[in-house]
């Protein structure tokens, strides 16, 4: 670089460098890997700035950032199409399979870029994706399924084995059913196979995709108590899209808020918890208490005038 | 008594044919169950193969040699069929899936005949398609063979699919894609295995029914036999594969034998199997041994 400095044409040097300077430090994790190892502060995953193309034709994502620090809980809150789910794809690059495309920003994972990754090698470099709605594979039976949690892994059958056992533990219940198809067993128990068989990965880094979707409250607890447990033994950093907000913000550390494919909001959890306007539309609160329906509509008005 | 051993051969012949066509039927089941694709190019494929293990082996190369070989070529064949024909209609519906198989089959026959030629090749693998001396009654020592090999065959897959690491991955795959997918599951590497799969299992119906009918271009029709074993058996299983060959080849031979015998009725062979497939369809649409689709309420 100071060669072609002083290159003798005569041209500033400052300019010329610098384009090829900065592709380089971004086309050489390696060096990054080690200075996030160096002094811990780097965040494990950040996305910076991107937009999602669905078709080559709708946008989703408006320049979303985001970043998940190490050993980290941090929750995505938004409504139903606010570009939760994008984003979690758009990190673990499931979104090829749906014809979606990062078309700008970038996503780095421990100071690698990721977002034109194979899906395969995103999980192979300790990223997993549980996706809404639990997806068993519904003929291969509980133990199966876990087990294809492992399919990248090429540490030996014994390992495995000891974390089939660890999954067993997290989640009792699959004990008995583990060898029953995943079709057959209940909701419930489909988003610990869910769960487990991500575990079954040895992530660093898992992105929850609504896990409370469709679950009695007191499998809520239950799942959410799971996550919290997983963090703290598995040092499992977690990214978690939900629209049951109380239940997001009493587990994480730090939430983003997501509406429109823009994050709106973001700030440690009991800030978010205390903003007025997070009270009001998302967790039903006024100052005074509870909501009264008879100000729904103007709550409407309100909401689309922020969005 | 002679009337029973008469039965007997009818059925048995009936069921060794019936073999053939599981054999058939298995191609197709193989990547159903990987990609929901029902891949109207295995026809083309038997031939495809057949016509190359028989070039290879008209040329001088030695039997086991020239089966080597085109398997072979078939893995290759299917790699490429991944890259070229399947990587770019990712997450298309499977109609679009199903269309590029129909473009496929016309190319891999044209290809077939445009590097062997289109003339048919007799194919001798050794084996007499004549009866054992001695038997009360005849059995081809040929159909004995066929119903070998594909029994071999299917026990071989089974096993593959239900005890490796890469089969658990395949019926994962069945299941669900993009969660598949998720779990860091290659679907590339899943559907070049599948389509390598199909074409070893093109090749050995390739060989066994080029045996009996020669190989040439009437062999991609064997495949319309095998439309109805899948019907009855169900798309996506193997077992079901075998028993509907069995069920529709037994079952066609004494309806053809019998019905004409008595009734005077001709050429029931030709179309009592899709009659059967039909009445199955009205009871179980997804076929006797296909996933059942499951249903939580």
């Amino acid at each position: 670089m100071t060669q072609r400095g002083a290159a003798p044409d005569g041209r500033p040097p400052e300019i010329p460098p610098a384009a090829p300077m900065r592709t380089a430090s971004l086309e050489q994790p390696s060096r990054r890997v080690h200075s996030v190892s160096g002094d811990g502060s780097d965040p494990l995953l950040r996305v910076n700035n991107i937009e999602v193309v669905y078709d080559h034709v709708i946008l989703v994502l408006k320049g979303v950032s985001l970043e998940v620090p190490q050993g980290g809980i941090v929750a995505l809150l938004g409504a139903n199409g606010a570009g939760k789910s994008t984003t979690l794809k758009s990190i673990s690059n499931l979104l090829r399979a749906e014809r979606g495309d990062v078309t700008k920003g970038t996503i780095e994972f421990a100071g690698t870029r990721i977002e034109k990754m194979d899906p395969s090698r995103v999980v192979k470099s300790g990223v997993v994706q549980v996706m809404e709605g639990r997806r068993c594979f519904e003929h291969l039976t509980v133990e199966e399924d876990l087990l294809t949690g492992a399919h990248t892994r090429r540490d030996g059958r014994r390992a495995i084995k000891q974390d089939l056992e660890r999954v067993y533990e997290y989640f009792p219940r699959l004990v008995a059913r583990r060898s029953v198809k995943t079709g057959y067993i209940s909701g419930g128990e489909q988003q610990m196979v869910a769960i487990g068989r991500a575990l079954m990965v040895r992530p660093k880094l898992m992105l929850l995709d609504e896990p409370s979707m469709g679950l009695a409250p007191q499998l809520v607890q239950e799942i959410f108590g799971i996550i919290t447990r997983m963090n703290r033994e598995e040092n499992v950093s977690i990214l978690l899209a939900e629209q049951n907000v109380a239940q997001a913000l009493k587990v994480a550390q730090y939430a983003y808020v997501l509406e429109n494919g823009r994050i709106v909001l973001d700030g440690d959890a009991q800030t978010i918890q205390g903003n007025a306007d997070i009270r009001e539309f998302y967790l039903g609160l006024t100052e005074i208490g509870k909501k009264s329906y008879r100000e729904v509509k103007y709550y409407r008005r309100r909401k689309r005038w922020l969005a | 008594m002679e009337e029973f051993l008469f039965f007997m051969e009818v059925l048995v012949s009936g069921l060794l044919q019936g073999f053939m066509y599981s054999v058939v039927a298995l191609g197709f089941v193989l990547i159903i169950k990987s990609s929901g694709v029902f891949n109207f190019a295995q026809g083309s494929m038997c031939l495809f193969a057949a016509l190359g293990m028989v070039s290879f082996w008209e040329a001088g190369i030695p039997f086991w040699l020239a089966v080597l070989l085109a398997l072979l070529m078939m893995v290759v064949l299917a790699v490429a069929i991944e890259r070229v024909v399947l990587r770019p209609l990712v997450a298309r519906p499977p109609l679009i899936l199903f269309m590029a198989t129909i473009g496929l089959s016309f190319f891999l026959e044209g290809l077939a005949q445009g590097i062997w030629g289109t003339q048919p090749h007799g194919l001798d693998i050794g084996i007499p398609d004549r009866p054992f001396k001695g038997f009360p009654i005849d059995v081809s020592q040929f159909e004995l063979f066929a119903a070998g090999v594909a029994i071999l065959l299917v026990v071989g897959l089974v096993i593959f699919f239900h005890r490796t690491r890469i089969g658990r991955a395949l019926r994962a795959v069945s299941d669900d894609h993009t969660a598949a997918l998720s779990v860091g599951i290659s679907l590339r590497m899943i559907w070049g295995v599948t389509w390598a799969l199909a074409g070893m299992v093109a090749l050995v119906a390739g060989i066994l029914w080029g045996t009996r009918l020669g190989v040439q271009y009437s062999l991609t029709l064997i495949v319309l036999k095998a439309l109805a074993v899948l019907i009855l058996g169900g798309f996506n299983s193997i077992t079901g594969a075998v028993v509907g060959g069995l069920i529709i080849g037994g079952s066609e031979k004494v309806a053809e034998v019998y019905l004409s015998l008595y009734f005077g009725l001709g050429g029931i062979e030709s179309f009592f199997g899709y009659l059967l497939a039909m009445l199955v369809l009205f009871v179980r649409p997804y076929g006797l041994f296909g996933d059942e689709i499951i249903e939580r309420v």
